[in-house]
């Protein structure tokens, strides 16, 4: 099995466990975690693909190597606005899953 | 490289088992420390697929300043009670998810394994046109000559995060500064280090920006170094986040996207479409965006890991 | 020859003091044990690594660069090995 193949089936590995992270964890920074993972093993199959596509002197073929970028750096901003709207509810008080009763129950997962 | 693919699957192993441990392990905090490293690792698998811009973006953005984040925020929920959870799921739904992922994974797997033999590439396209903007760098020609849109569409997207992070301060700061003060001995170590390295930082986020045009590098990566040294710089106390209604930061902030508008608003006129560059001038535009863009995104980067505004503005 | 045999040597101590890093970073009993093993695998093995690999790097610029990336790391590594000692140390001192 070649190099990129490897890479791949890496990433759909964590495509499947980022999957299941962001479904079965309770707490909301695992599941941003899990988030993370599942864009990560995008990514890779973007870059098996990408490495494939080695044409024309290039190790790669750059046009989804440019999209894995765009990628990553809007992950970052997504994760930055989710980390500040989990820190904001966690300020009013209002966590879904904090000890006190809350008035409007969130039915379990 | 001629090492065998052996070693490759071994790394992808690596990362798997990683991104495991980040799943499966109890603390919080642990966990974002295995995913701090899971990006680190995959920095190296991006190299072994012979794509180093990835490589550098993946390790500067996706495990550098996403990890800085992610640890502060993990801090954060340490020092607050941590919630009782509201119960794990139930047996069937973790089943029903189990399912879903192993699917997904599978499936993913037969398509990789199955990818057509003479790989679809448009590499070739891009070498033919690669003269026409002036880089030698294939991965930054497609980012800023090719497929610019999706840049300036990137950038705006940067930019609204960067409002939803404000948007959530409560009333009374809005245009005051993000974080805590900080209070530092001057003599401690941490200050130390964030007078050591800043230099040396802008000095690197400029080579990386300006070797972008030929070599490994770019804006993104370059605005990331940026973004880390005033982050160091803030953390330690050096200096302070600046109020958030402040004009020239706002100032700061846009003049990337508005400058990448304007060149893109002024090639409908010269070169005939949204974003077309004349060929004569079209290293020289791609440098004039470049500039103001990774100044704006340094900011953008670095306001976003320091949150809200949480202080009240001076009136 | 000799190069290619000095690099491999370099590297496979820079290896062998990285292993004992992290065995010490698993097996310490407490985190200032732990910083001590850690220390050992930043400065030493990847100094190592760094000389071995300057031997195959092509010209002078290359060199110097793993050079700064080593001492940026021992910088970096200091720095933060000291803040976590300054902490437990805190913290124990409360207790």
């Amino acid at each position: 099995m070649s190099s990129e193949t490897w890479f791949g089936l890496c990433g759909a590995v964590l495509v499947g466990l980022g999957l299941f992270g962001l479904i079965t964890h309770p707490d909301a920074l695992r599941k941003l975690l899990a988030f993370n993972l599942l864009g990560g093993g995008v990514f890779l199959v973007f870059g098996t693909i990408a490495r494939r596509g080695a044409a024309a002197g290039f190790g790669g073929d750059p046009v989804p190597q440019a999209l894995v970028i765009t990628g990553i750096v809007v992950a970052f901003a997504s994760t930055a606005l989710a980390v500040a709207l989990l820190r904001r509810l966690a300020e009013a008080g209002g966590e879904p899953a904090a000890a006190a009763p809350a008035p409007l129950a969130e039915p379990p997962s | 490289m001629n090492l065998s693919p052996d070693v490759d699957g071994g790394l992808a192993v690596l990362i798997a088992g990683l991104a495991l441990w980040t799943i499966a392990v109890r603390d919080t905090f642990a966990a974002v420390i295995g995913f701090v490293a899971f990006g680190l690792v995959v920095a190296v698998a991006w190299m072994r697929l012979a794509a180093p811009d990835v490589a550098l973006t993946e390790a500067a953005i996706g495990s550098g300043i996403t990890g800085g984040l992610l640890i502060t925020a993990a801090a954060g929920r340490r020092r607050r009670p941590p919630p009782q959870p509201d119960g794990r799921p139930r047996g069937i739904v973790r089943i029903a998810a189990a399912t879903a992922s192993v699917l997904a994974a599978v499936g993913l797997g037969v398509a990789v394994l199955s990818l057509p033999t003479p790989a679809p590439t448009l590499a070739p396209n891009v070498a033919l046109h690669l003269g026409l903007t002036g880089l030698a760098n294939p991965v930054n020609a497609v980012l800023l000559g090719f497929r610019a849109v999706d840049t300036l569409l990137e950038v705006f997207v940067l930019l609204l995060a960067l409002l939803g992070v404000w948007s959530l301060a409560p009333d009374r700061f809005w245009g005051g500064r993000p974080g805590a003060a900080q209070r530092v001995d001057p003599h401690a170590m941490l200050v130390f280090v964030a007078r050591l390295l800043p230099p040396l930082g802008i000095v690197v986020g400029l080579h990386l920006l300006w070797v972008g045009a030929v070599a490994p590098g770019g804006e993104f990566q370059s605005a990331t170094v940026l973004a880390a040294v005033w982050i160091l710089a803030t953390t330690a106390g050096l200096c302070d986040w600046p109020p958030v209604g402040k004009p020239r930061l706002r100032l700061v902030l846009v003049i990337g996207t508005a400058v990448f508008l304007a060149i893109g608003l002024a090639g409908l006129v010269i070169a005939g479409a949204f974003l077309a560059y004349p060929p004569a001038y079209a290293k020289l535009l791609i440098v004039a965006i470049e500039l103001p863009l990774t100044l704006s995104i340094a900011a953008i980067l670095g306001l976003l890991v320091a949150g809200p505004p949480s202080r009240e503005p001076r009136r | 020859m000799a190069r290619e045999v000095t690099t491999i040597v370099a590297v496979c101590a820079g290896l062998f003091f990285f292993l004992a890093g992290t065995i010490g970073l698993i097996r310490f009993p407490d985190t200032l044990s732990r910083l001590h093993a850690l220390t050992k695998a930043d400065n030493l093995g990847l100094g190592l690594i760094a000389l071995g690999t300057m031997l195959q790097a092509q010209g002078p610029l290359q060199a110097l660069r793993l050079v700064v990336i080593w001492l940026l790391v021992l910088v970096s590594g200091s720095a933060v090995s000291q803040l976590i000692a300054l902490r437990v140390y805190r913290r124990s001192g409360q207790s």
